[in-house]
């Protein structure tokens, strides 16, 4: 094994001491100097054409600056993907959900925009509204945007190998459906930001954003500024989990707003506008037709999928995808067809969430799993373990699992779990069940067509030597980036935690595509090791001409430069040092040379000292259409083992135990390593048992508070035996690869197999309520 | 109309002037700059905005400003040391507790809040003490562990 000064320890997170104590600072609580607020009027109608719309009310009540709609703002059109741009930043001639944005207003004080907000007068012509997905694409219903006449957003047709052949050869094959319902991010921080458009023609975006680069570029699309000129920055942000992963509204009317009125603009969402913006998990409804021998192997799979899109695409190309693609691994499968369908209708658009297409279709898949399992009498984790793929394994859909520690996993959670003594022998209403599930390491293409890096760094020397910082674009929404960055630029050059100073989630620092599909830790990571591997080089190369010796021969550890042979006399040195440091608190001492001495050599003789690294995937394999959806680097993955009891009375489950272990290739810090697993796992947890939005006939969201939206709380979560598989990833830095969205794969099915453990109830919707599990026990029974 | 109030904040005064409808949220953040007290859905459900006042953990977007005069508040800016944080936020630091931090704030509250009433507090009163803290990064475990860890070093 090798050593490791840094990586690989629990370092606290580096801006766990800003948080604890209330200075670090989030959007909201940023303002400046003759700032004004926004606020937004929106659709009180699910579907509706736009007759007129008077702003002149508005526009003369006193502390009013500037009223916007459509005419203001133009039409450029944007979205996610080039391929579906479907938004204008406000609605022209039609609103399409309860929440579609219309006009925006900037006035001295929120207060006073919200009064003239309701001083807007529009006029609507009401339209039939679709909400219902499977109702939206019949024949000759109302097209929700005129290009897609049968509302079918987007719809994919894949095959690999084929199925109906293989059909022919199962001894066995079963057909299921499952359907979830729409989730909500539920970040506790709602989206803010501030745009100052200044007199130099620079306009400086400051907002709560996974992916200051996407939001960039969005920006200057739509507002027709070069590229340059825009740069967006985020402070803290407080999760995101996925619908921040977009340029949204507000960054786009607060940024129209102050190139307008010349004067900064903040806009914050409600709670409600949280809810209404959504762009989180859509509703996804399953069905599954599953082929397998007699001995448990897997031949095929055939997977039909229907989504609810909302109003807009955003992520819902990628994610129609990911509903096929991710079933591909981790077990062995050489056939495999995906017909997805994703559907527009009059609700908040749906977009992508911790996991994106994947989970509906894993829970879906891995209850499936579970029934063949019993049917076959075969224990169903030992059927996992019988198709798990294994390292250097390509699956029917080109997906390279160039590490995958899956069976150390499975092997893991059944022995951490006691499954062999408890599984088909635990008393009724108490249950145990299994699942796996894996996830990309970083989507292996950005979001718009380009050759662009995916990620650089640079790291830049302090001219007294003593202080390395480095600059990145990486975003860190409270999973860790900053120190997991950290932790890698310190190891790369040799120097102690402390003495690296992060400066990220910039435009201005450099390129990285953000904080979305688990990819910051192998490719920023990437990025900021090669950074520090140049610096450490530069340094080291200046001090081998100073003290001629070779390169080889020296090394950088904890700060001190190690000399392998003899050790020079840096005296003069030194003295030189701290003579130009006269009076500084921390001269060099000791009997080793240190960095920063070594560092300030180096700036002598160049000036700026500065380390560059730079990331991009290589050829990911897979030519077949949508191939880039779900092609990755590296691929995480997870099994876990949950317990559950069920209340026989009410149908009311509570989450006994949980067992995860994650294969993240090699753990950067454990403790946030572990975080992430946790994390996901409340995160399914909630899936699972209780978080649905509903609507109401009208397409309006009738629980869009944290109250009766209900996520997990303390007392809803168990403690989780959380155990870490390093497999060595070749394609990440030191072997890492992803955590934050593998662990939430099994989550929903390991609980759904525990509760028919338990119950004898197989609940094939989400989520498990006690009523709809009472309703379905009284069922079982009357059969 | 605006009405003059006093409020004790972190062992200092403060006299403001305050409309009859504004929150305590409001005023600490707008008012008074203290922006540690985070705002996720002014509507009393998510605990971002907890505070002490009069030794009870409240939501402060749901309390009025003008019920507060006079009485003791402390907010996330009062419960370190100066320099040396309090036994929670150090274990909180330690223990991995804080990942997005927008909760932490109203955590690290009702947490000490908790230990002041009840030293030993088992695992449950813990997680009942937090339920009303709403967090969507941690899955709760490691705050859990944080706690229990400093009613462990602020017993000695
Ligand atoms: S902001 Fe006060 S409870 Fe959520
Ligand atoms: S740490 Fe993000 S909400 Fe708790």
């Amino acid at each position: 094994m090798k050593e490791f000064a840094i990586i690989n320890t629990r370092l606290p997170k580096v801006d766990a001491w800003a948080k604890a104590t209330g200075d670090a600072r989030y959007t909201d609580d940023l303002s400046m100097p003759n700032m004004l607020y926004g606020a937004l009027l929106q659709s009180p109608l699910a579907h509706a054409r736009i007759k007129s719309i008077d702003i002149s009310r508005a526009k003369r009540l006193p502390g009013v600056k500037d009223v916007i709609t459509a005419k203001e703002a133009g039409l450029i059109k944007y979205g996610v993907s080039p391929a579906r741009y479907d938004e204008t930043v406000f609605c022209d001639q039609k609103v399409r959900y309860i929440g579609d944005e219309i006009a925006a207003v900037a006035a001295i004080d929120l207060e006073t925009a919200l009064e003239a907000v309701s001083l807007i007068e529009v006029e609507y012509e009401e339209l039939p509204i679709l909400l219902d997905p499977f109702e939206a694409m019949k024949e000759g219903v109302i097209a929700i945007h005129d290009e897609f006449p049968n509302n079918i957003c987007a719809e994919v047709h894949q095959e690999f190998g084929n199925v109906e052949e293989a059909f022919k050869e199962c001894d066995y094959i079963r057909t299921d459906k499952f359907v979830n319902k729409k989730q909500d991010g539920a970040f506790i921080e709602p989206q803010s930001c501030i745009a100052f458009y200044d007199l130099n023609g620079n306009l400086t975006l400051t907002t709560s954003t996974q992916t200051v680069h996407y939001v960039q570029r969005t920006v200057a699309m739509v507002l027709g500024l070069p590229v340059g000129k825009v740069r967006v920055t985020k402070p803290c942000v407080g999760g995101g989990f996925g619908p921040k992963a977009s340029a949204n509204t507000i960054e786009l009317a607060s940024s129209i707003l102050s190139m307008r009125t010349g004067r900064p603009v903040k806009m914050t969402f409600t709670r409600e506008q949280v809810f209404q913006h959504s762009r989180a998990r859509h509703q996804f409804w399953h069905e599954l037709t599953t082929g397998v021998k007699k001995d448990g192997s897997l031949i095929a799979l055939k997977n039909t999928c229907h989504m609810d899109g909302g109003a807009y695409s955003s992520f819902g190309i990628a994610t129609v995808y990911y509903g096929g693609s991710l079933l591909g691994a981790p077990y062995k499968l050489p056939n495999m067809k995906y017909d997805g369908y994703r559907m527009y209708t009059n609700k908040p658009a749906n977009g992508a969430q911790r996991g994106h297409g994947g989970v509906v279709a894993r829970a879906a898949w891995e209850q499936q799993l579970d029934v063949i399992a019993e049917e076959l009498g075969m224990d169903p984790l030992e059927m996992r373990l019988k198709n798990m793929m294994k390292r250097g394994d390509t699956t029917c859909n080109d997906f390279n699992m160039s590490s995958f520690g899956m069976e150390e996993c499975l092997e893991a959670i059944r022995d951490g779990s006691g499954w062999k003594k408890k599984k088909g022998k635990l008393p009724k209403g108490k249950g145990i069940g299994v699942a796996c599930g894996f996830f990309v390491s970083g989507a292996g293409f950005p979001i718009y067509r380009s050759e662009t890096f995916h990620s650089t760094a640079m790291i830049k020397l302090s001219e007294d030597g003593g202080t390395i910082n480095l600059y990145t674009a990486a975003a860190d929404i409270g999973q860790g980036s900053d120190t997991i960055l950290t932790m890698m630029a310190a190891e790369a050059i040799g120097v102690r935690y402390e003495d690296v100073r992060v400066l990220s989630g910039d435009t201005d620092f450099g390129v990285d595509l953000g904080a979305y599909s688990s990819r910051q830790t192998l490719m920023s990571g990437h990025a900021v090791k090669q950074a520090g591997e140049d610096v450490r080089d530069q340094v080291l190369e200046v001090l081998s001409r100073n003290f001629k010796i070779p390169v080889e021969d020296m090394d950088i550890k904890k700060g001190l430069i190690i000399f392998k042979k003899k050790k020079p006399d840096f005296s003069v040195l030194r003295s030189t040092y701290i003579k130009e440091h006269r009076g500084w608190v921390d001269p060099p001492v000791g009997d080793e040379l240190t960095f920063k001495e070594a560092a300030r050599v180096a700036y002598f003789e160049k000036g700026v000292v500065v380390g560059r690294g730079s990331y991009k995937p290589g050829d990911l394999g897979g030519k077949y259409k949508g191939a880039a959806v779900g092609t990755s680097p590296a691929y995480g993955c997870s099994a876990q083992v949950v317990e559950v009891t069920v209340d026989m009375e009410t149908g009311k489950v509570t989450i006994d135990d949980m067992t995860d272990a994650h294969d993240c290739g090699f753990a950067i810090n454990p403790t946030n390593i572990e975080g992430q697993m946790q994390g996901s796992l409340s995160m399914g947890v909630g899936e699972a048992l209780f978080e649905e939005i509903k609507f109401d006939d009208k397409g309006r969201v009738v629980n869009p508070t944290l109250g009766e939206y209900r996520i997990p709380t303390a007392l809803d979560m168990p403690n989780v035996n959380t155990i870490i598989i390093e497999s060595n990833e070749p394609n990440g830095p030191w072997g890492a690869k992803e955590v934050g969205e593998g662990a939430i794969m099994p989550t929903i099915p390991a609980i759904l197999n525990a509760i028919y453990d338990a119950t004898g109830v197989r609940v094939r919707e989400l989520p498990v309520t006690s009523e709809r599990l009472f309703t379905l026990m009284k069922e079982q029974e009357k059969k | 109309m605006k009405r003059i109030i006093t409020l004790n904040v972190n062992e200092k005064e403060y006299e403001v002037a305050v409309a009859p409808n504004r929150t305590l949220a409001q005023v600490l953040r707008e008012d008074l700059n203290l922006l540690g007290t985070k705002i996720g859905c002014d509507m009393g459900d998510c605990g971002a905005c907890t505070v002490i006042l009069d030794d009870r953990p409240v939501n402060s977007c749901l309390v009025l400003a003008v019920q507060a005069n006079e009485r003791k508040i402390t907010t996330i800016e009062g419960v370190a040391d100066g320099p040396h944080l309090h036994p929670v936020q150090q274990a909180f630091v330690e223990h991995g507790a804080i990942q997005c931090g927008f909760c932490s704030p109203g955590m690290i509250l009702s947490a000490k809040s908790l230990l002041e009433k009840n030293s030993k507090p088992t695992e449950y009163e813990i997680r009942e003490a937090l339920s009303g803290n709403l967090c969507r990064c941690t899955g709760y475990q490691k705050i859990v562990e944080a706690v229990k860890a400093a009613s462990q070093t602020m017993k000695k």
